[in-house]
């Protein structure tokens, strides 16, 4: 059984390790924080300009000037402190984030990724995506394996524009963990009861030993 | 003193607009944006605006007014999805359109501000964003040049803003407000309260007042674009 969002983002919740900063893009990746392990402490970045995001606000507690990176209002901690967009990405640029989690369009085997436009179609922007793949230490990508029409999308070469060209460290798909290696992908996991030939069936990158 | 205080945004901004202008704007989402002072712009007609902001606003509300109107020639912007007019308008080559990276466009305003021309980042190398840009390595890395901005006109929004025009920012309503603020040959912030002089504790202001040239305090929707709970 392939995993499901769910369970998708708690697996990539095991990614993360006690004590650092860790940015969580839009989609798939917020959930993850609904499955950070026991005993595991991370500070959650909100690129607009927060760091120490909490769990969404209960009814009386919203605040228009208290969001998220996908605009959803959220709430503070204990931990929280605020800043303005450029120390937010003097933060990921520099290289203090320990750990991005970003959804994706298509991933390369050489780790390059494409998730921000499709040309004519679907004009919607890159937002901080460029910035966190560029400066953030390990970049994770969670997606399905295929695309809506059943096409893969880990890929020998990217088709669509990319957000950056070798950035990608490890992808968590519904099929299985992956990592970027020399050559190519390898398969570091497989969902439950998913064979090779499966993961090879949908997918065009190298896979190697 | 010199006085900055105006007693609404169409006064603010009496006499600094002129057709065809360059305009940075404070805000994330519609987050921290200055609402009063965008419905000033819409109202006075000046067009073929170049508009700097991380976002374009709704269809109906923040900087999405200004396209609905047909005000804006291009916009420069990290992210515009929540906004349909826009997409149409552009796809029908309507309105130009420069994508830039957030932490991009945030650092270019700042250095902008702060007399830097042109800056290196590993943001957006080997992609599109780097086309037509120097390129250069330091310490085996590539890097691309971007360049700072300085602008006709900024528009902030602020909290609280004091006579002399310091400003205070709340929350993630801070965002790219402090750094449009200084990217604006001149700078008009909107605020809720104005406050008395020597009301702020001085280490704790945000925009020191040398980059407020302008400043009026008015009702604000702060408009929610996703409004999520969880249950009490």
């Amino acid at each position: 059984m392939p995993w499901d969002r769910n369970q998708m983002a708690a697996r990539a919740a095991q990614e993360l390790e006690d004590g650092t900063y860790v940015n969580l893009g839009i989609g798939i990746p917020t959930l993850v924080s609904n499955y950070i392990p026991e005993g595991v402490d991370v500070t959650l970045q909100s690129e607009n300009g927060m760091l120490g995001m909490g769990p969404f606000p209960t009814e009386d507690e919203i605040d228009a000037d208290l969001i998220n990176a996908g605009k959803q209002t959220i709430t503070e901690l204990d931990r929280t402190s605020y800043f303005n967009s450029a120390d937010s990405f003097a933060m990921i640029r520099g290289g203090h984030i320990a750990l991005s989690i970003l959804g994706a369009m298509e991933v390369s085997e050489k780790g390059d990724l494409a998730n921000w436009m499709i040309p004519g179609k679907l004009v919607k922007g890159m937002g901080g995506a460029m910035d966190l793949v560029a400066g953030v230490k390990k970049v994770v990508i969670i997606m399905d394996h295929t695309n809506k029409a059943g096409e893969t999308k880990l890929l020998k070469e990217c088709t669509l524009p990319l957000t950056g060209k070798a950035v990608v460290d490890r992808i968590i798909s519904n099929l299985g963990v992956f990592d970027v290696v020399e050559g190519g992908l390898k398969v570091a996991e497989l969902a439950p009861d998913v064979t090779m030939d499966d993961v090879r069936a949908k997918t065009d990158a190298t896979i190697v030993d | 003193m010199a006085n900055k205080k105006y007693s609404d945004a169409s006064s603010a901004l009496e006499g600094l607009l002129f057709d065809g202008m360059t305009i940075a704007a404070g805000g994330f989402g519609l987050c921290g944006i200055p609402e009063n002072l965008i419905a000033a712009i819409r109202d006075s007609g000046v067009k073929n605006l170049t508009v700097y902001s991380n976002n374009a606003g709704v269809d109906e509300f923040g900087l999405g007014v200004l396209l609905q109107s047909k005000q804006v020639k291009k916009m420069v912007s990290s992210y515009v999805g929540e906004n349909a007019e826009f997409m149409r308008q552009y796809l029908s080559g309507e309105l130009e359109l420069e994508f830039n990276p957030q932490g991009t466009l945030a650092e270019r305003m700042r250095a902008g501000g702060a007399g830097i021309p042109g800056f290196y980042t590993k943001t957006g190398v080997g992609t599109l964003v780097a086309e037509g840009k120097e390129e250069k390595v330091f310490d085996g890395e590539t890097y691309i040049m971007e360049r700072g901005i300085v602008v006709d006109l900024a528009i902030v929004k602020a909290w609280k803003g004091d006579d002399h025009g310091n400003l205070i920012y709340r929350k993630t309503a801070r965002n790219f407000n402090p750094l449009a603020a200084t990217c604006g040959k001149v700078t008009v912030a909107e605020v809720e309260e104005l406050v008395p002089l020597g009301s702020f504790d001085p280490d704790n202001i945000h925009t020191p007042s040398i980059y407020v040239q302008r400043l009026l305090q008015g009702e604000h929707e702060k408009r929610i674009e996703q409004r999520t709970i969880r249950e009490a």
